[in-house]
Protein backbone atom coordinates (compact mmCIF):
# COMPACT_ATOMS: atom_id res chain seq x y z
CA UNK A 1 0.00 0.00 0.00
CA UNK A 2 1.32 3.71 -0.56
CA UNK A 3 1.39 5.83 2.07
CA UNK A 4 2.58 8.75 0.17
CA UNK A 5 3.79 11.90 1.95
CA UNK A 6 2.89 10.57 5.57
CA UNK A 7 4.64 11.22 8.79
CA UNK A 8 4.52 8.35 10.76
CA UNK A 9 1.96 9.75 13.31
CA UNK A 10 -0.39 10.46 10.29
CA UNK A 11 0.22 7.03 8.98
CA UNK A 12 -0.58 6.05 12.56
CA UNK A 13 -4.10 8.07 12.91
CA UNK A 14 -5.24 6.40 9.09
CA UNK A 15 -4.69 2.56 9.84
CA UNK A 16 -6.63 3.41 13.15
CA UNK A 17 -9.28 4.57 11.34
CA UNK A 18 -9.22 2.41 8.59
CA UNK A 19 -8.93 -0.83 11.05
CA UNK A 20 -12.57 -0.47 11.81
CA UNK A 21 -14.92 -1.84 9.15
CA UNK A 22 -17.81 0.87 9.98
CA UNK A 23 -15.57 3.50 9.24
CA UNK A 24 -14.36 1.74 6.17
CA UNK A 25 -17.72 1.36 5.08
CA UNK A 26 -18.77 5.24 6.09
CA UNK A 27 -15.45 6.32 4.26
CA UNK A 28 -16.81 4.31 1.04
CA UNK A 29 -20.05 5.65 1.31
CA UNK A 30 -19.04 9.69 1.36
CA UNK A 31 -16.17 8.70 -1.22
CA UNK A 32 -18.81 8.58 -3.87
CA UNK A 33 -21.38 11.21 -2.48
CA UNK A 34 -21.20 13.64 0.63
CA UNK A 35 -23.95 13.28 3.39
CA UNK A 36 -25.03 14.41 6.56
CA UNK A 37 -23.93 12.43 9.63
CA UNK A 38 -27.82 11.88 10.42
CA UNK A 39 -28.19 10.55 6.80
CA UNK A 40 -25.19 8.29 7.89
CA UNK A 41 -26.71 6.87 10.85
CA UNK A 42 -29.75 5.94 9.02
CA UNK A 43 -27.82 3.62 7.38
CA UNK A 44 -26.26 1.42 10.18
CA UNK A 45 -27.98 0.04 13.54
CA UNK A 46 -25.90 2.20 16.23
CA UNK A 47 -26.85 5.52 17.36
CA UNK A 48 -26.18 8.99 15.78
CA UNK A 49 -23.49 9.55 18.72
CA UNK A 50 -21.75 6.12 17.86
CA UNK A 51 -21.63 7.59 14.23
CA UNK A 52 -20.51 10.62 15.12
CA UNK A 53 -17.45 9.36 16.99
CA UNK A 54 -16.42 7.17 14.07
CA UNK A 55 -16.46 10.13 11.66
CA UNK A 56 -14.56 12.01 14.17
CA UNK A 57 -11.71 9.18 13.85
CA UNK A 58 -11.85 9.53 10.16
CA UNK A 59 -11.45 13.50 10.36
CA UNK A 60 -8.84 12.82 12.84
CA UNK A 61 -6.67 10.74 9.95
CA UNK A 62 -7.95 13.59 8.06
CA UNK A 63 -9.64 11.43 5.79
CA UNK A 64 -12.86 13.20 5.72
CA UNK A 65 -13.75 17.21 6.35
CA UNK A 66 -16.75 17.96 7.76
CA UNK A 67 -18.88 21.42 7.12
CA UNK A 68 -22.15 22.89 7.96
CA UNK A 69 -24.94 23.09 5.88
CA UNK A 70 -28.00 24.43 7.76
CA UNK A 71 -28.79 22.33 10.88
CA UNK A 72 -26.65 19.15 8.99
CA UNK A 73 -23.17 18.39 9.48
CA UNK A 74 -21.89 17.56 5.90
CA UNK A 75 -19.33 14.88 5.99
CA UNK A 76 -16.99 14.70 2.60
CA UNK A 77 -13.86 12.55 1.67
CA UNK A 78 -10.77 14.31 1.46
CA UNK A 79 -9.45 13.79 -1.86
CA UNK A 80 -6.02 13.95 -2.85
CA UNK A 81 -5.82 12.25 -6.00
CA UNK A 82 -3.74 9.25 -5.25
CA UNK A 83 -5.44 8.95 -2.16
CA UNK A 84 -9.23 8.85 -3.91
CA UNK A 85 -7.49 6.32 -6.22
CA UNK A 86 -6.94 3.84 -3.43
CA UNK A 87 -10.42 4.07 -2.09
CA UNK A 88 -11.99 3.53 -4.81
CA UNK A 89 -9.24 0.32 -5.65
CA UNK A 90 -10.41 -0.72 -2.34
CA UNK A 91 -14.59 -0.90 -3.34
CA UNK A 92 -12.97 -2.85 -6.57
CA UNK A 93 -11.05 -4.88 -4.66
CA UNK A 94 -14.27 -5.79 -2.57
CA UNK A 95 -16.13 -6.39 -5.78
CA UNK A 96 -13.43 -8.94 -6.89
CA UNK A 97 -12.72 -10.53 -3.38
CA UNK A 98 -16.81 -11.40 -3.56
CA UNK A 99 -16.56 -12.60 -7.27
CA UNK A 100 -13.73 -15.23 -6.32
CA UNK A 101 -16.28 -16.17 -3.50
CA UNK A 102 -19.52 -16.86 -5.79
CA UNK A 103 -17.20 -18.77 -8.36
CA UNK A 104 -16.16 -21.21 -5.10
CA UNK A 105 -19.39 -21.47 -4.50
CA UNK A 106 -20.63 -22.08 -7.93
CA UNK A 107 -18.10 -24.77 -8.36
CA UNK A 108 -18.79 -26.82 -5.07
CA UNK A 109 -22.11 -26.41 -5.84
CA UNK A 110 -20.96 -28.25 -9.58
CA UNK A 111 -18.85 -30.70 -7.53
CA UNK A 112 -21.56 -31.59 -5.47
CA UNK A 113 -24.54 -32.05 -8.80
CA UNK A 114 -21.79 -34.44 -10.40
CA UNK A 115 -21.25 -36.59 -7.38
CA UNK A 116 -24.86 -36.88 -6.63
CA UNK A 117 -25.01 -38.08 -10.57
CA UNK A 118 -22.02 -40.28 -10.11
CA UNK A 119 -22.15 -41.58 -6.37
CA UNK A 120 -19.09 -43.54 -5.79
CA UNK B 1 -10.05 -18.39 1.92
CA UNK B 2 -9.64 -18.35 -1.86
CA UNK B 3 -8.21 -15.03 -2.59
CA UNK B 4 -4.46 -15.53 -1.24
CA UNK B 5 -3.01 -12.06 -2.77
CA UNK B 6 -4.67 -8.71 -3.96
CA UNK B 7 -2.53 -5.76 -5.22
CA UNK B 8 -3.56 -2.15 -5.37
CA UNK B 9 -1.22 0.30 -7.47
CA UNK B 10 -3.13 3.26 -7.28
CA UNK B 11 -0.19 5.39 -9.75
CA UNK B 12 -1.26 3.10 -12.15
CA UNK B 13 -5.09 2.25 -11.17
CA UNK B 14 -4.50 -1.10 -11.69
CA UNK B 15 -6.24 -3.74 -9.82
CA UNK B 16 -4.59 -7.74 -9.45
CA UNK B 17 -6.52 -10.52 -7.45
CA UNK B 18 -5.44 -13.65 -7.20
CA UNK B 19 -7.72 -16.80 -5.91
CA UNK B 20 -7.34 -20.19 -6.04
CA UNK B 21 -9.56 -22.79 -6.56
CA UNK B 22 -9.89 -26.80 -5.50
CA UNK B 23 -10.86 -27.55 -9.44
CA UNK B 24 -9.00 -27.71 -12.93
CA UNK B 25 -8.07 -24.74 -15.12
CA UNK B 26 -10.73 -25.73 -18.09
CA UNK B 27 -13.38 -25.91 -15.12
CA UNK B 28 -12.90 -22.92 -13.66
CA UNK B 29 -12.48 -21.62 -17.69
CA UNK B 30 -16.11 -22.82 -17.96
CA UNK B 31 -17.57 -20.19 -15.29
CA UNK B 32 -16.01 -17.05 -17.99
CA UNK B 33 -17.36 -18.90 -21.65
CA UNK B 34 -20.85 -20.31 -19.50
CA UNK B 35 -23.18 -17.38 -19.66
CA UNK B 36 -25.86 -19.11 -16.95
CA UNK B 37 -22.19 -19.95 -14.89
CA UNK B 38 -20.38 -16.41 -15.73
CA UNK B 39 -24.15 -14.62 -14.13
CA UNK B 40 -24.09 -16.83 -11.06
CA UNK B 41 -21.06 -14.59 -9.75
CA UNK B 42 -20.78 -11.74 -11.98
CA UNK B 43 -22.57 -9.41 -9.98
CA UNK B 44 -23.10 -8.87 -5.99
CA UNK B 45 -25.92 -11.29 -4.38
CA UNK B 46 -27.98 -8.35 -4.54
CA UNK B 47 -27.47 -7.61 -8.26
CA UNK B 48 -27.22 -10.61 -9.86
CA UNK B 49 -26.38 -10.49 -13.58
CA UNK B 50 -28.07 -11.80 -16.82
CA UNK B 51 -26.13 -11.98 -19.93
CA UNK B 52 -28.20 -11.51 -22.44
CA UNK B 53 -25.43 -11.98 -25.32
CA UNK B 54 -22.60 -13.62 -24.51
CA UNK B 55 -20.21 -14.20 -28.02
CA UNK B 56 -17.49 -16.11 -26.56
CA UNK B 57 -14.59 -15.21 -29.15
CA UNK B 58 -11.84 -12.65 -29.98
CA UNK B 59 -13.87 -9.71 -31.20
CA UNK B 60 -17.10 -11.30 -29.62
CA UNK B 61 -19.77 -9.22 -27.46
CA UNK B 62 -21.36 -9.72 -24.35
CA UNK B 63 -24.45 -7.82 -23.23
CA UNK B 64 -25.67 -7.64 -19.43
CA UNK B 65 -27.98 -6.31 -16.91
CA UNK B 66 -27.52 -6.61 -12.77
CA UNK B 67 -31.15 -6.66 -11.05
CA UNK B 68 -30.48 -4.57 -7.80
CA UNK B 69 -32.80 -4.85 -4.41
CA UNK B 70 -34.85 -1.66 -5.91
CA UNK B 71 -35.68 -2.74 -9.21
CA UNK B 72 -32.84 -0.55 -10.88
CA UNK B 73 -30.88 -2.35 -13.33
CA UNK B 74 -27.64 -1.45 -14.19
CA UNK B 75 -26.21 -2.36 -18.19
CA UNK B 76 -22.90 -3.41 -19.42
CA UNK B 77 -21.14 -4.76 -21.94
CA UNK B 78 -17.79 -7.07 -22.58
CA UNK B 79 -15.31 -7.37 -25.85
CA UNK B 80 -13.16 -9.68 -25.76
CA UNK B 81 -9.80 -9.17 -27.43
CA UNK B 82 -8.17 -12.41 -26.83
CA UNK B 83 -8.92 -16.12 -26.17
CA UNK B 84 -6.13 -18.55 -25.24
CA UNK B 85 -8.38 -21.52 -23.44
CA UNK B 86 -8.21 -22.82 -21.29
CA UNK B 87 -5.13 -20.24 -20.33
CA UNK B 88 -6.09 -16.44 -20.96
CA UNK B 89 -8.74 -14.01 -21.99
CA UNK B 90 -8.79 -9.97 -22.41
CA UNK B 91 -11.69 -8.55 -22.35
CA UNK B 92 -12.87 -4.47 -22.30
CA UNK B 93 -16.15 -4.09 -19.84
CA UNK B 94 -17.63 -1.05 -20.39
CA UNK B 95 -21.12 0.64 -18.82
CA UNK B 96 -24.10 0.74 -21.52
CA UNK B 97 -26.91 2.83 -21.44
CA UNK B 98 -30.70 1.95 -21.10
CA UNK B 99 -30.71 0.23 -24.65
CA UNK B 100 -27.71 -2.06 -23.45
CA UNK B 101 -25.38 -0.28 -26.19
CA UNK B 102 -22.15 0.99 -25.13
CA UNK B 103 -22.10 4.60 -23.42
CA UNK B 104 -19.33 5.97 -26.18
CA UNK B 105 -18.48 9.11 -23.81
CA UNK B 106 -17.27 6.53 -21.05
CA UNK B 107 -14.11 5.01 -21.71
CA UNK B 108 -14.33 0.86 -20.73
CA UNK B 109 -12.12 -0.61 -18.29
CA UNK B 110 -9.50 -3.60 -19.68
CA UNK B 111 -8.93 -6.75 -18.08
CA UNK B 112 -6.85 -9.83 -18.33
CA UNK B 113 -7.65 -12.92 -16.47
CA UNK B 114 -4.91 -15.92 -16.42
CA UNK B 115 -5.59 -19.57 -15.05
CA UNK B 116 -2.45 -21.68 -14.06
CA UNK B 117 -2.38 -25.17 -13.01
CA UNK B 118 -1.46 -25.88 -9.37
CA UNK B 119 -1.35 -28.97 -7.24
CA UNK B 120 -5.08 -28.50 -5.53
CA UNK B 121 -6.51 -26.94 -9.02
CA UNK B 122 -5.90 -23.62 -10.24
CA UNK B 123 -4.74 -20.32 -10.00
CA UNK B 124 -6.66 -17.47 -11.35
CA UNK B 125 -5.08 -13.95 -11.53
CA UNK B 126 -7.58 -11.40 -12.42
CA UNK B 127 -5.85 -8.10 -13.59
CA UNK B 128 -8.35 -5.12 -13.80
CA UNK B 129 -6.78 -1.66 -15.73
CA UNK B 130 -9.09 1.29 -15.26
CA UNK B 131 -8.36 4.64 -17.18
CA UNK B 132 -9.39 7.22 -14.45
CA UNK B 133 -11.38 8.15 -11.14
CA UNK B 134 -14.34 9.21 -13.15
CA UNK B 135 -14.53 5.82 -14.63
CA UNK B 136 -14.01 3.93 -11.40
CA UNK B 137 -17.00 6.20 -9.81
CA UNK B 138 -19.21 5.51 -12.94
CA UNK B 139 -19.53 2.12 -11.97
CA UNK B 140 -19.64 2.12 -8.49
CA UNK B 141 -22.04 4.60 -8.60
CA UNK B 142 -24.75 2.65 -10.06
CA UNK B 143 -25.89 0.76 -6.69
CA UNK B 144 -22.90 -1.55 -6.68
CA UNK B 145 -21.25 -0.25 -4.04
CA UNK B 146 -24.33 -1.80 -1.24
CA UNK B 147 -23.50 -5.44 -2.65
CA UNK B 148 -19.93 -4.97 -2.19
CA UNK B 149 -19.78 -3.80 0.82
CA UNK B 150 -21.20 -7.01 1.98
CA UNK B 151 -17.96 -8.83 1.52
CA UNK B 152 -15.95 -6.36 3.98
CA UNK B 153 -15.81 -9.36 6.35
CA UNK B 154 -13.35 -11.29 3.69
CA UNK B 155 -11.32 -8.33 3.42
CA UNK B 156 -11.09 -8.35 7.23
CA UNK B 157 -9.79 -11.65 6.74
CA UNK B 158 -7.18 -10.45 3.89
CA UNK B 159 -5.93 -8.01 5.96
CA UNK B 160 -4.86 -9.96 8.61
CA UNK B 161 -2.91 -12.04 6.91
CA UNK B 162 0.81 -11.17 6.36
CA UNK B 163 2.38 -10.70 2.39
CA UNK B 164 -1.33 -9.40 1.11
CA UNK B 165 -1.15 -5.86 1.01
CA UNK B 166 2.04 -4.50 -1.00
Amino acid sequence: MVVDGLSEAEADRVFHAMADKTRRDILARVVLHEQSVSSLSRQYEMSFAAVQKHVAVLEHAELVGKHRQGREQIVRANTSTLRRAVELLDSYEQLWVQRAKQITELLTSEKGEADDRHPL
Amino acid sequence: MTVIRSEKDPDNLTLTIVAEFDAAPDVVWDVWEDPRKLERWWGPPTFPATFTRHDFMVGGQSRYHMTGPNGETPRGWWQIDAIDKPRRIDFLNGLAGDDGEPLPQLPPMSGSVTFESTESGTRMTAVTNFTDTEQMQAMLERGMQEGMTQAIGQIDALLLSPATHV
